[in-house]
């Protein structure tokens, strides 16, 4: 499938994915997915349930290893280098490429220990530079103000949205490159929605963020290029601009127009 | 109408069986208590015994079913939590390993008697450990193994998968996940699980009878290799095997009262423990 490239020419692509597919045992949930993610811009995954955008997300840091009866085919690679190669090491991998979940889960911790968890596990002892990283990290997801008198506190007392910053929060503590979200508002109330995607706003110059949504309006509101998928398989990518206005498939109009969905 | 009576006689029904359940348990305690008491004073659980039990205290019979407990948690526990954690995290379900499940709730089942003959094959002669403390403990551990298990399992198994997922996103290998997000919540579940078997290694008889428990002996053990009085051992004696039975009857009743008293001391140290971490990850 050879078509002109959506992105503008001086485009660095961080994430590059040829001829993916994917297996759940015996049955196939990804189809010959090849796809260019360009870095430090916000990329949405939008299209119906069940059509393999959280199973194609999970990819990028092999979350989907931790299920049994998985199989993938194809090449992926994150900034040139082969992720699935024999030997690639995973918990690098998982370091460069954060993630953030549909449902909130904060460690049953203080708030201090949850954004500590990463940099302690990979190293990090020196109590001033380790509250340094917290400080930084929870001003960074827009949390720190609310917080910062109640560090120490069990993380299970925050309202649901502000886990949810604390997960990023947590997440861009161990220094990622790539952020991956995983439907991340889409248990939130529609005020703390906003603050998820304002600060997504914020993050767009520094990480590369890819965001799978069923919400068509954010993926619209935030994000720089949208991937329609349906079946298990990509139909359309392209600028989220063009996506919403002009989009080059019948099948991405259905859907954007809300004829199936 | 109809239906509301049957739903009031069924409501009725429940509870008469659990009153009569309780008071079951009830008279039982009260009747340990009352006849135990009057003979329960410091002599009696300090002393040596004399006269084969008819007089003096029971302190091997204590001192040796405490050894025998302690030696029975240091086997189990790390043998029942490390088989939990594999059989929970690193074990790949299928059909092996629903066999092996089966095969420790069966194990659970086994009549203690059964274990003992077990002990005696294995540890008293074919390691040649002798009747000791070593070879007991060895027996009670494999007893109890099971409950712990199986217990342990399922406690390791209610942590949401959330947080392991958010840790190994984070980087954290599987056995840091398991020992920093996995292990701690489970803790308060694996501990009331064991102690229900801790409970039920110190009061069992038939696995010891076999392996290391001595018909009198007033003497403290020096070694693992020692044999030992155990308190229901030395119940069974004194009720079954004593020539003045009904002399001895007071002490048998407070031999049990002693029994009794460790068990809930080791129920009590476990309820604390689980308070302490129900407090500390509250989710």
């Amino acid at each position: 499938m050879v078509e002109t490239s959506p992105f503008p020419a001086d485009t660095e692509h961080v994430i590059t994915a040829r001829q993916v597919n994917f297996f759940y045992g015996a049955t196939q949930a990804l189809f010959d997915i090849s796809m260019d993610i360009p870095g430090r811009r916000v990329t949405a995954f939008i299209g119906p349930s069940g059509c393999g955008k959280s199973t194609f997300l999970r990819i990028f840091n092999r979350m989907n290893d931790t299920i049994a009866g998985t199989r993938l085919e194809g090449d992926v690679r994150i900034n040139g280098e082969d992720i699935y190669e024999n030997g690639s090491n995973v918990v690098s991998l998982r370091r460069k490429v954060g993630m953030v979940f549909q449902k909130s889960n904060p460690f049953p911790k203080s708030i201090f220990d949850n954004v500590a968890y990463g940099p302690r596990i990979h190293g990090t002892k020196d109590r001033q530079e380790l509250a340094e990283i917290v400080e930084k990290s929870l001003v960074r997801s827009a949390l720190w103000d609310e917080v910062k008198d109640r560090l120490d506190t069990n993380a299970i007392g925050l309202s649901g949205g502000q886990q949810q910053r604390l997960c990023i929060a947590r997440a861009l503590a161990v220094g990622p490159e790539i952020l991956l979200m995983d439907e991340p508002a889409s248990a939130l109330d529609p005020k703390s929605t906003i603050r998820i995607e304002d600060l997504i706003g914020e993050l767009r110059n520094d990480y590369t963020i890819v965001i799978v949504t069923h919400n068509m309006q954010q993926a619209a509101r935030i994000s720089d290029y949208t991937a329609f998928f349906y079946e298990g398989r990509l139909v359309e990518f392209n600028p989220t601009k063009k996506i919403f206005t002009k989009p080059r498939e019948k099948q991405t109009e259905d859907y954007i127009t809300g004829r199936f969905g | 109408m109809r239906r509301q009576y049957s739903e009031q006689i069924i409501y009725v029904l429940i509870r008469l069986v659990m009153y009569s359940i309780v008071l079951v348990i009830g008279y039982i305690l009260f009747d340990i208590i009352r006849h135990g008491l009057p003979a329960l004073s410091w002599e009696f659980v300090s002393q040596y015994p004399r006269k084969s039990g008819a007089e003096g205290g029971i302190l091997p019979a204590i001192v040796g079913t405490l050894s025998l407990l302690v030696g029975t948690i240091a086997v189990a526990l790390p043998l029942g939590i490390c088989s939990a954690i594999y059989l929970s995290e690193y074990a790949e379900q299928n059909r092996f390993t629903d066999m092996i499940r089966l095969a420790i709730i069966t194990l659970a089942g086994v009549p203690s008697i059964v274990y003992g003959l077990f002990g005696l094959g294995l540890f008293v002669l074919f390691l040649n450990f002798g009747t000791s403390i070593l070879a007991g403990s060895l027996t009670l551990a494999c007893m109890i193994l099971p409950t712990i298990i199986v217990s342990s399992e399922e406690a390791l198994r209610a942590v949401p998968r959330g947080y392991r997922d958010a840790s190994l996103a984070l980087g954290a290998t599987k056995w840091e996940t398991i020992r920093t997000n996995v292990l701690p919540y489970s803790l308060s579940g694996i501990i009331t699980g064991s102690i229900l078997g801790i409970g039920r290694a110190a009061g069992e008889t038939a696995p010891i009878l076999l392996t290391v428990a001595a018909f009198y002996l007033p003497r403290l053990p020096n070694s693992i290799f020692d044999q030992v009085m155990a308190l229901p051992y030395h119940l069974y004696i004194l009720a079954t095997q004593h020539p003045e039975a009904d002399k001895v009857l007071p002490l048998q009743y407070a031999t049990a009262l002693v029994l009794l008293l460790l068990v809930l001391g080791l129920s009590l140290g476990a309820i604390f423990i689980r308070i302490h971490f129900r407090k500390k990850y509250r989710w």
